[in-house]
């Protein structure tokens, strides 16, 4: 059993979500705002966070701030309506391990909380696409060469989830195992977190005000 | 003179009775605010002009044979003072220096350019500056009277300044008078009238850049209420448009669907695509033709681009090919979603669409089904492209394209 916290600002959606998780998911709580979420995590004690991006009180990036700024290890999915980069991309360098968008079915939306709370990264199509484009517009000389590029393979595993596969069929394309294809987006994921390259937010920025 | 009857004590009317002015006030000199003697304060309220503007003409006219004094006084003489109990409020000296010092540069422009000694010309000119000023000061009283007042409490509150610009007029003049009386040096001329002219700008600067800054202001506000017209417009033409279409359609859940699901499409570039041109840009142009299958077919596609690029004949082959793609996933794979994946890389151009429905086997569709075969295969190799078709029963099918960049 994975204990999720849900956290968004409309109650409608928060039901709508409850009941579409698997049986392999307990609810222990739901949140509506960045200090009820911040106080959910704490007394309850989820393993998975499913976090909204919008929210009154500075958003889920205020909650990840504030609940990992304090050393929890606690995981978040971000879950969002929002296509704009600037989000997706902040709310990941914020340190959720995942994004995917509300239009995702109950099913898949089981398995990404699963393999979040495994510790492996969910990536969505777009947030595949958006980190392909980032990294692809690296004309700036970079500062850590192993942080501020991909790898080829990660750049086929990535190319895969744009494409719309499953982790499963992205496995049989290249002819590595599950396992292999999870290690490849937590190294993403990694880079991403981790990279200085400053380029990386002001790439989401300026796409948004293009 | 009062126009009220006694009994208005209690009449409804009273709270308007005083707002009525009265046909022809008594013009009084009123203490509070005036800067000599109240005349041109009093004038001004006399003919519902800014103070400030009488003041200037009176300083204009002055410089000019000395009539403004005159006029001055004689209204000084024939104008009651305003009646006042108590304490007279003391004078604004701030103000007076900056007229004053206003006066003495008029004087040294005066002297410098021989204008001071009478004729048409130089009435002419007095004239039409004190008209300027009532025109300008009648165009937008309000603003007019903000700028004024800002300009001088500016000014007031700037000692330094005015210190320093009496100065430099108080050098330009002494100087301007020295040189007068070596006769004919021209330079020393040109560089007193420069520090005299100087003195004014200093003067008048804080006056220049509240003007400034005031139409700054005014233009981000301009800015900001297009914009809003703007969202209201757009949420009005698409949003609530659409919400009455679905009421209209409540009964037809497909098209309920498709409504909302194009004013979601619609919506979202909207808010988070850059605007682009459909006709010109690779990503743009590819999701447009998604949109139109999307709203025809009734099945969600989802796209992600990568990149983007101009369009060229070669690669609106391509995006022909990978709307027949579209377009026979929509009809015949019987999937939830199409997944539409466009990559712009520095050599070519990749499209894929990909189904997870029901798929079929390649080698028994029949030669005259024109779809794959002529629509996508032949089409991009006919524009020195490639197509591969991925498909079995059961394992749903993908469509890749693949297009040079660059037109050879």
């Amino acid at each position: 059993m994975v204990k999720v916290l849900i956290v968004d600002d409309h109650r409608l959606f928060r039901s709508g979500v409850r009941a579409e998780l698997g049986p392999q998911i307990e609810v222990v709580g739901e949140a509506e705002d960045v200090d009820s979420a911040v106080a959910a995590i704490e007394s309850l004690k989820p393993d998975v966070i499913l976090l909204d991006v919008h929210m009154p009180g500075g958003g889920g990036q205020e909650v990840l701030r504030r609940v990992l700024g304090s050393g929890s290890s606690v995981r978040f999915l971000a879950l969002s309506v929002s296509d704009a980069a600037e989000d997706v991309i902040g709310v990941i360098r914020g340190g959720a391990r995942g994004y995917v968008t509300k239009t995702i079915s109950g099913r898949e939306l089981t398995d990404a909380i699963v393999r979040v709370s495994e510790g492996d990264a969910v990536f969505s199509p777009r947030l595949a696409g958006f980190v392909l484009d980032a990294f692809a517009s690296s004309e700036a000389p970079s500062i850590d060469p192993e942080l501020d590029s991909l790898t080829t393979r990660e750049r086929e595993v990535l190319r895969l989830i744009a494409r719309g596969y499953a982790y499963k069929e992205i496995a049989k394309e290249l002819f590595i195992s599950v396992k292999t294809v999870e290690t490849h987006v937590s190294s993403v994921l990694r880079k991403l977190q981790l990279s200085n390259r400053h380029e990386l937010s002001r790439w989401a920025t300026a796409r948004r005000l293009v | 003179m009062r126009t009220c009857p006694f009994t208005c004590d209690d009449a409804p009317e009273m709270s308007e009775t005083p707002t009525i002015p009265e046909a022809y006030p008594r013009m009084v000199r009123p203490l509070r605010g005036r800067i000599v003697a109240g005349v041109a304060q009093g004038a001004a309220a006399q003919l519902r002009l800014d103070p400030v503007v009488l003041r200037l003409a009176f300083v204009l006219l002055s410089v000019l044979d000395g009539l403004g004094v005159l006029a001055y006084a004689a209204l000084w003489m024939f104008t009651p003072r305003e009646p006042n109990e108590g304490e007279p409020p003391g004078r604004d000296w701030g103000q007076a220096a900056a007229y004053g010092v206003l006066g003495m540069a008029l004087t040294a422009f005066g002297w410098l350019t021989g204008a001071s000694t009478g004729g048409v010309g130089t009435w002419s000119i007095a004239v039409g500056g004190i008209g300027t000023l009532i025109l300008w000061q009648q165009a937008e009283p309000g603003r007019r009277q903000r700028w004024m007042t800002d300009a001088v409490r500016q000014v007031r509150r700037s000692w330094i300044r005015t210190g320093m610009g009496l100065l430099l007029v108080v050098i330009g003049a002494i100087g301007f008078l020295a040189a007068q009386g070596k006769l004919a040096e021209a330079r020393p001329g040109l560089v007193f009238t420069a520090v005299v002219v100087g003195g004014i700008s200093l003067i008048a600067a804080p006056w220049l850049t509240g003007l400034w800054k005031e139409l700054q202001k005014e233009r981000r506000e301009r800015i900001r209420q297009e914009e809003r017209a703007e969202m209201a417009a757009h949420v009005h033409d698409s949003v609530l448009h659409t919400l009455t279409l679905i009421q209209r359609n409540a009964g037809d859940p497909f098209e309920v669907t498709r409504l909302a699901r194009s004013q979601e499409r619609e919506l979202r570039n909207w808010l988070y695509q850059p605007k682009a041109d459909a006709d010109a840009s690779m990503a743009a142009a590819v999701r447009r033709v998604a949109a139109e299958i999307e709203d025809e077919h009734g099945v969600p596609i989802e796209i992600v681009c990568v990149g983007d690029c101009d369009l060229h004949d070669g690669l609106r082959a391509m995006l022909h090919a990978a709307r027949q793609a579209m377009v026979n996933a929509a009809k015949y794979a019987e999937a939830p979603v199409i997944s539409v994946y466009a990559e712009v890389e520095a050599e070519e151009v990749t499209v894929f669409v990909r189904d997870r429905g029901k798929g079929f086997n390649m080698d028994d569709v029949p030669d005259d089904r024109m779809g794959i075969r002529q629509s996508i295969i032949g089409r991009m190799e006919r524009h020195g492209g490639s197509a591969r078709v991925k498909t079995g029963p059961g394992e749903g099918t993908e469509v890749m394209l693949t297009m040079k960049r660059e037109q050879s």
